[in-house]
């Protein structure tokens, strides 16, 4: 069998507060096959944006490996770490948040595009408009100011924006959870369209097991930054075995366990 | 309401924009009213003002036009005022961001770099530089904006730690984007209303410091100043007082309106706002 595309081991993130310190991710380990889903699920605290922050490198650990595409992530830096990140790309929660104020969506998908050398100027601008329609949006946004464009469509601009580089990875945080249901679902059937598609694996971040059945192969549920429990999501949601994953089913009263999920498909 | 509308209610500010439209005004139909030298003699010496409408403000010691030294002093003023204040505010800016955004070693450096500027006094500064280098135009901008980026270095630190730990940095982060890239394309744009909201206090003083520096002979010598035309005056200061008075309110009128028109504007956008 072929390496995972992303195998984490041995995470540990430790901060200090008020003179002791706490591990927010603690001897964590996981890993994602190419094409899959794998949820990261737990409470408000339990470290899951630590995890991603850290698999990203926007925060070093204090220990463990990260290896992706069969190579050692940790050991990158500078102009390798950065062509690198082209393969690995993020959708933060709030998608006003994670654009500059200032920018113009074309300016928001120009970016990955230029900083991953596509050089010529139409090309850039031709592919700017096959973004926005793969996302299900007019190519005619991009003339747009990012603050003026809904919700709904900004999320769709970040997947357009973090699939402009053909990753491999893609980490959601809570990508999700700031939507209304509508749009939520939605955006949840482009996220499994892509995946489909161009075989994108996603560590999908949420607390809402709702969401996670619907989108995820397997879920890791955390708690105080260890791991609780793992496994078929499937499995999980149906019949968690730890405390806090019973306590995680039991707050998702609209938890539909029949609903054509991830896992179904498996 | 509109920033406009809420521009033109301020009397203050609008009191302030009207001395600033004069003073471009004088600054940009200097060489048409009065083209030649301005230091060329143009009449009798020490005509009092208002007695012979060709020299309408008199002249001095020399028989120079007053008037037409004023138009061309204005013009050096806000040069010198506008160039300093800009070179003092890039070099702020940039420092700042640098600074803020690299954190560690090269922060601490570049603050202690700050702070010496800083603890000398600018006049003085200024004063060192220009006896050393030899008065000249760009000499003087270059002294008065040596004591002047420290302030806009720090505005836009401050502006930048806290930016810098927004979601859209750690984005272009994750896109793969060059630091210095994300410095300033995606961080020094958002920290400068902050800077250039010191902007009218920083081309006010410049303004003076030149002045300053001009009185006390360190000019640019090729050119007319107000300070300088003050320092001319101080010797017939008994018998003609209106020859450093003229200059004195001048200077007096043109600082005043940088800052009351400048306070209007950062009063009434949404820059103040933006700082809380
Ligand atoms: N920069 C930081 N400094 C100190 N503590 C932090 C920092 N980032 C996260 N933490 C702590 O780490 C823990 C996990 O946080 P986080 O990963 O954001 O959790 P989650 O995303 O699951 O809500 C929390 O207790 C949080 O307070
Ligand atoms: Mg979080």
């Amino acid at each position: 069998m072929s390496s995972p595309l992303l195998a984490v081991s041995g995470l540990t993130k430790r901060y200090r507060r008020g003179g002791k310190t706490i591990a927010a991710v603690d001897d964590i380990s996981f890993h994602i096959e190419p094409g899959e889903t794998l949820a990261l699920a737990g409470p408000s605290g339990s470290g899951k944006s630590t995890i991603a922050r850290l698999v990203l490198r926007l925060i070093e650990p204090d220990a463990g490996h990260i290896e992706f595409e069969g190579g050692d992530f940790l050991s990158l830096n500078g102009a390798a770490l950065r062509a690198r990140r082209a393969r690995l790309q993020m959708v933060f929660q709030d998608p006003l948040a994670a654009f500059n104020p200032r920018a113009m969506v074309a300016r928001v998908l120009d970016d990955p595009l230029r900083t991953h050398g596509v050089a010529s100027r139409p090309e850039r601008t031709r592919r700017i408009a096959a973004l926005l329609e793969r996302v299900g949006l007019s190519a005619d946004l991009a003339a747009r100011a990012i603050h003026e464009v809904s919700g709904g469509q900004r999320q769709r601009i970040a997947i357009a924006r973090a699939i402009a580089t053909k990753p491999s990875l893609i980490v959601l945080d809570e990508a999700v959870s700031a939507l209304d249901v509508s749009v939520r679902r939605q955006i949840l059937q482009l996220l499994l369209d892509l995946q489909r598609q161009e075989r994108i694996a996603y560590l999908f971040i949420s607390h809402d097991l709702g969401v996670i059945s619907a989108i995820a192969h397997r879920v890791v549920i955390l708690d105080a930054g260890r791991v609780a429990e793992s496994g078929n999501a499937r499995a999980v949601i149906g019949a968690p075995q730890s405390a806090i994953g019973k306590a995680l089913v039991a707050a998702a009263p609209k938890l539909n366990r029949t609903s054509q999920g991830a896992a179904d498909r498996q | 309401m509109s920033p406009l509308r809420r521009f033109l209610l301020a009397p203050e500010a609008i009191a302030g924009a009207i001395i600033l439209v004069a003073l471009f005004a004088m600054a940009l139909t200097a060489s048409l009213f009065f083209p030649g030298d301005p230091q060329a003699i143009a009449g009798p010496a020490l005509l009092p003002p208002f007695q012979d409408w060709s020299l309408p403000l008199g002249t001095d010691r020399l028989g120079r036009d007053v008037l037409a030294e004023l138009f061309h002093g204005a013009r050096t003023s806000l040069v010198v005022g506008l160039a300093a204040a800009a070179a003092a505010l890039a070099v702020g800016a940039i420092v700042g961001t640098l600074a803020g955004f690299a954190g560690g070693l090269v922060d601490e450096v570049l603050m202690r770099i700050t702070d010496a500027f800083q603890t000398v006094p600018s006049f003085l500064l200024a004063l060192a530089f220009v006896s050393v280098v030899g008065p000249s135009l760009g000499v003087v901008v270059t002294a008065i904006a040596l004591g002047a980026w420290t302030g806009p270095a720090r505005v836009a630190r401050a502006e930048v730690l806290s930016i810098r730990e927004r979601d859209f940095v750690a984005g272009a982060r994750v896109i793969g984007m060059h630091p210095l890239e994300i410095a300033f394309r995606e961080v020094l744009p958002n920290a400068l209303p902050a800077v250039l909201a010191l902007s009218s206090v920083i081309v006010a003083a410049a303004i003076l410091t030149e002045a300053a520096l001009s009185f006390l002979g360190l000019g640019d010598p090729n050119r007319v100043t107000w300070g300088g035309m003050i320092a001319e005056g101080r010797a017939v200061l008994r018998t003609a007082p209106f020859l450093s008075i003229i200059p004195g309110v001048a200077l007096v009128l043109t600082v005043l309106g940088v800052y009351l028109a400048g306070e209007g504007v950062v009063e009434t956008t949404a820059v103040r706002r933006s700082l809380s």
